[in-house]
């Protein structure tokens, strides 16, 4: 055969092959993305934050290398307390690795209470006012990964479970932690403490009492195990706010 | 043909190890052994996570590698030898010959990968153990129930059987190079020609879904845009494809019916190259 007809043949096996596998790629990259895979998108934030040679290497199929390294880095960072550097290499990491969460977890819990405690105790920071700005902003941060941690991951419930700590231990918004907590037992697997830490919020959301009555009472009544002193006792507390007839009342009062 | 085919396939894996390509392997082990050692500093899901993404990442380094320079040098040492001559001057096709050289390398690359998964396993199940032993000292005060909620958690964070799917797909993609730099092989001029190509195919390869998702894009413009980026959709093998272990290291799961279509996809790459080189190396003048 001669060597033009040869790679002619070749060249026409290779796109009639494309052609062929065509139907088939665009299934399996549809059939992917439905079923969680290959949903990350790296985009150009993302190489000026890591760098060319890691960006390439992030395209090439080392995504989850280039993140864990990366993570490395992170934690010493943590132990030269370089907060900033910090904050810069998780970004990194969450956009690498989207559905890690352990990833969006850590870097939240680091900022809203690793990095705002030392914000909020910065020797170096004579201003009070600056040191508190600093502060919020680092639990805003922390904030702002759960966020976007349970954007990307909305089905599990252990970010939405952390979002409720943080809401109610950190902004002291007892309302909008009710609601974390309670999106969190709504999730498949979530344990049985979250929804009592939900109704446990909502008791102290005002104006939202009686929805927290009437969940504590399906908590009541859900069985022996769920009747926690802390159940009891926000029960007759409320029966008590609420001024539940006596014939109503479930619970007898909690031990002292 | 098959006795022909394996008896080349046997000398090439002996080529092969007498190369000492499996010291690689020591560099790997000393990488995930050293690693557990260092990570055990984290909390156990960041060390699980991180050992699974270094360990993962790892075997898909190393496979690649070893897919493409093992597989570069195979003909051109053949015809520096002149052992080439000495095969083909007996009843075997080149056609045969071929097979057997890829054979070989196959071989090679599925007794790596699952020497690599197995000190992967064998170190993240110790450090299961050690953290189980550790959690069953530390809870021992815990309500019966909590304790086990705890072990549970341990337990579902370390191995996951997905990883065997993953393992199975780094081997897949490792023989579709193969394929890959074999076929070029049997047109290059120079194992450096040869491994420089397939590389180059490789990273063109993880962008040949982005590529195609441009070319059948409405939106896209232009008669040169679109050739380039159908004729490189075409050309190329998509090798985002068998990337799934990034997402399998956080915990996705594969569905049978995705692992089989991927492992289908594979095989077609395989079939298609080795075709190609086969045609491609019965006309080439030695």
């Amino acid at each position: 055969m001669r060597p033009a007809v040869l790679w002619t043949s070749v060249l026409a096996v290779l796109l009639l092959f494309g052609l062929a596998r065509l139907p088939l790629e665009k299934s399996l990259d549809t059939a992917h993305r439905a079923a969680g895979l290959r949903t990350t998108v790296l985009n150009i934030e993302l190489r000026e934050e890591i760098g060319q040679l890691s960006y390439a290497a992030a395209l090439s199929g080392f995504r989850s290398l280039i993140a864990a390294f990366l993570w490395i880095e992170a934690h010493t960072a943590w132990e030269q307390t370089a907060w900033g550097r910090m904050a810069g290499l998780f970004q990194s990491v969450t956009a690498l690795q989207p559905r890690s969460l352990v990833y969006w977890d850590l870097a939240s819990w680091h900022m809203a209470w690793n990095a705002s405690i030392a914000a909020r105790e910065n020797p170096k920071e004579p201003s009070e006012f600056l040191r508190r700005r600093a502060e919020r902003e680092y639990h805003e941060l922390g904030r702002d990964f759960l966020l976007r941690g349970i954007a990307n991951n909305p089905d599990p419930h252990l970010l939405h479970e952390r979002l409720g700590i943080m809401l109610r231990d950190k902004f002291h918004d007892r309302c909008a932690a009710a609601d974390a907590f309670a999106a969190a037992a709504e999730k498949p697997a979530a344990p049985p403490y979250v929804k009592r830490l939900a109704a446990y919020e909502l008791a102290a959301c005002p104006g939202r009492e009686r929805e927290a009555y009437q969940k504590l009472r399906a908590i009541y009544l859900l069985g022996q195990e769920e009747r926690m002193p802390s159940v009891i006792s926000l029960l007759n507390q409320l029966e008590a706010q609420l001024d539940i007839p006596a014939a109503e009342r479930l619970a007898p009062p909690a031990a002292p | 043909m098959i006795r022909r085919t394996t008896t080349i396939a046997a000398v090439t894996w002996t080529e092969l190890v007498r190369l000492k390509v499996f010291y690689f392997l020591i560099i790997f082990a000393l990488l995930i052994i050293g690693n557990a050692f260092f990570l055990a500093r984290f909390s156990f899901e960041e060390e699980f996570q991180m050992l699974k993404d270094i360990a993962l990442g790892a075997m898909s380094i190393f496979s690649s590698l070893l897919a493409i320079l093992a597989t570069a040098t195979l003909l051109p040492k053949d015809i520096e030898d002149r052992t080439i001559y000495t095969v083909l001057a007996k009843p075997v096709s080149r056609t045969e010959y071929l097979l057997g050289k890829l054979m070989g390398v196959f071989l090679l690359l599925a007794l790596a990968v699952l020497l690599m998964g197995a000190v992967f396993v064998i170190v993240l199940l110790l450090r299961t153990q050690t953290l189980l032993h550790s959690a069953q000292i530390e809870m021992a005060a815990l309500p019966p129930a909590e304790l086990q909620a705890a072990l549970d958690k341990i337990r579902a964070t370390g191995y996951d059987p997905n990883l065997l799917a993953g393992g199975i797909i780094i081997l897949l993609k490792a023989w579709l190079l193969a394929a890959l730099t074999m076929f070029i092989s049997t047109f290059a001029t120079s194992t450096i020609f040869t491994t420089i190509t397939a590389f180059a195919a490789y990273f063109i390869g993880h962008l040949q879904a982005t590529a195609r998702e441009y070319w059948l894009a409405a939106d896209t413009s232009g008669l040169f845009t679109k050739s380039g980026l159908a004729l490189v959709s075409l050309i190329f093998p998509d090798l985002q494809a068998f990337n799934l272990v990034d997402d399998i290291v956080t915990g996705a799961a594969i569905p049978a019916a995705i692992f089989w279509q991927t492992v289908a996809l594979g095989a077609g790459y395989i079939a298609v190259y080795t075709a190609l080189a086969a045609a491609v190396f019965h006309q080439k003048e030695l």
